[in-house]
């Protein structure tokens, strides 16, 4: 505005190559904050005593051998992983489907269809998690494992249609109109020209989705009927009180979920896509 | 909102051979059936439930008003609403301040390393809310980190006991969970921003405050707008970390409440009257979102 009380200056170089040690200093500190709870956890994993207590007095495996011999554990671990798969496989398909048909065709309800296809991600999980539930009751459709499964497939599946629509947009159409002039059917050509090209997309949003619902427990809560996710049964014993094998359990979790996402970003990595 | 069969049916005609009405169809079949039966239908079913009410055990399907007006009436939700409000501006508010530096240092700073501090960035994200929610309860606690290294330090000679069961508590622990969410989409957008609007700024004599209040700013509205709507609707209707880490009278927030509604107190309509109020909240900031461009552009 009072651009005339600003004298020009000389050229003081590229204002993004500066050096700053304040906002360095930020950037870590924020590394710190994200990163000190699950430090804490993974630390508290091998303590020795029962208590949560800072300094730790003292390592040992003891929760990690309990954990290893929780049959209940290991029935939550398996229902999670069954939910997880199949959640994982209905978003993948309902997701290629919705990012091919948003990449290749124009139509007016486009706007509408990415709004529904996204609104379980911006609603928050309690308002997808009661609106199921009232429907299934409404439906008398007894709750159970594949009640989960409709419920994580169903947000898990945006995360699917973003990481293959993002993969199409850079894929040039040429290939596709080479494959059609040649005669293939549009069948065909999905099969052996596009299919192949997104491969690593849908492989990585399977994996992503699968890591989401692994973790998932707003909308689990609502949905299950006596079965216990991995998630259900740590909160059942946190609301009981914490007891120290949770944080072995997390951190198995912790791990369990680094592997899985460097995975995911490495077969990216691998087609020239970035995981962000 | 639901893509209907003749809105589906209308294309702008286009020579690429892939423009058929049928092939469309086909392909969104399947998604649009999933979406409207399992979501928006059972939506509905959830707003129609504030209009009922509960006798015993059973739904009575008959119009009425009087969970609305126990909403707005009662001593106890109104309050609870504009706690959970405030607390999800605050903790939005906060995540902007705490979002920007780190966001501008990996779009404009970050060289070699960009991928790795790009995937520790999302990565909180993928491992469990749960455990992240609950690493704070033994931060905070009395016997945890943060008082030990008070004392330690000797800036406090007793315990705090007002970090854990409390709304600071509950506050730092909702900046920590969705940071990620603000950082991401902040990130994206000044990835974009071109050095040459900087430059030009700098050139100028826009120092770095004139150039961050003229030109970035402005510039990345989009980007900020998206993060708050994630955080402040992830906030809004969130019910593990009051439990875990308020879970004393006077810090309740409205998700909680909801939870219990359709929980141990059993009074679903009850329940559904109180998201009501969320979701116009969520829809109006949906909406300003939308002006921002925060949602992505409209095509086709």
């Amino acid at each position: 505005m009072n651009l005339t009380n600003d004298l020009p200056i000389p050229f003081r170089g590229d204002p993004s190559k500066r050096r700053s040690w304040p906002l360095s200093i930020a950037t870590l500190l924020t590394y710190l904050f994200l990163y000190l709870p699950l430090v804490v956890v993974i630390l508290y994993s091998f303590s020795s005593t029962k208590v949560n207590k800072w300094p730790i007095k003292g390592f040992s495996l003891r929760w990690y051998e309990e954990l290893f011999h929780d049959s209940d554990i290991w029935d939550a671990i398996r229902l999670s992983v069954f939910v997880g798969l199949v959640a994982a496989a209905i978003a993948v398909v309902l997701g290629t489907l919705t990012a091919y048909a948003l990449d290749r065709y124009r139509f007016r309800a486009k706007a509408a269809v990415r709004f529904a296809i996204g609104l379980p991600i911006v609603l928050p999980g309690i308002v997808t998690g009661v609106a199921m539930l009232s429907f299934f009751s409404l439906m008398a459709f007894p709750l159970s494992k594949w009640t989960i499964i409709i419920g994580h497939a169903t947000f898990c599946t945006v995360l699917v249609v973003n990481n293959v629509a993002a993969r199409l947009s850079q894929l040039p159409r040429s290939l596709d109109e080479a494959s059609l002039d040649l005669g293939a059917t549009p069948v065909q050509t999905f099969r052996r020209i596009t299919f192949p090209l997104v491969r690593p997309a849908i492989v990585a949003g399977a994996i992503l989705s699968f890591t989401l619902s692994f973790d998932e427990i707003i909308v689990t809560f609502f949905l299950t009927g006596r079965d216990k996710t991995l998630p259900l049964l740590i909160w059942g014993r946190l609301r009981m009180g914490i007891s120290p094998e949770i944080n072995a359990t997390a951190t198995i979790i912790i791990l369990t979920s680094l592997a899985l996402v460097l995975l995911a970003a490495a077969i990216l990595r691998r087609s020239g896509q970035r995981i962000f | 909102m639901v893509a209907s069969a003749p809105q589906l049916a209308e294309f702008e005609s286009h020579p690429a051979p892939t423009q058929r009405p049928r092939g469309i169809l086909a392909l969104l079949a399947a998604p649009i059936t999933w979406m409207v039966v399992f979501y928006l239908i059972p939506l509905l079913i959830l707003l129609a439930h504030a209009f009922w009410s509960v006798d015993y055990l059973t739904i009575d399907r008959t119009f009425t008003l009087e969970n609305i007006k126990t909403v707005f009436t009662n001593s106890l939700y109104p309050t609870v609403l504009i706690r959970t409000f405030l607390m999800a501006t605050a903790v939005t508010l906060t995540s902007i301040v705490i979002a920007f530096p780190i966001s501008w240092f990996l779009a404009k700073k970050a060289d070699r390393n960009k991928e790795l501090l790009l995937i520790l960035v999302i990565f909180p994200l993928w491992s469990s809310y749960l455990v992240r929610a609950f690493a704070w309860k033994t931060i905070l606690g009395t016997n945890g980190i943060l008082n030990s290294v008070l004392q330690w330090s000797g800036l406090t000679h007793e315990p705090v006991s007002w970090f854990l069961y409390s709304k600071t508590g509950m506050f730092i622990t909702f900046c920590h969970v969705w940071l990620p969410f603000m950082i991401l989409p902040l990130y994206t957008i000044l990835d974009r921003l071109p050095n040459a609007l900087l430059e030009a700024s700098d050139d100028l004599g826009g120092g770095s405050w004139a150039t961050f209040r003229r030109v970035v700013l402005p510039l990345s509205l989009p980007g900020i707008v998206a993060g708050s709507l994630a955080v402040f609707s992830l906030t809004m209707g969130d019910y593990i970390t009051p439990s875990l880490i308020g879970g004393s009278p006077g810090t309740e927030l409205i998700g909680g409440i909801v939870a219990d509604q359709f929980g141990v107190a059993n009074n679903w309509p009850l329940g559904a009257a109180l998201i009501l109020p969320i979701l116009v909240i969520l829809m109006a900031f949906v909406l300003i979102a939308n002006q921002f461009g925060a949602l992505g552009r409209d095509e086709g």
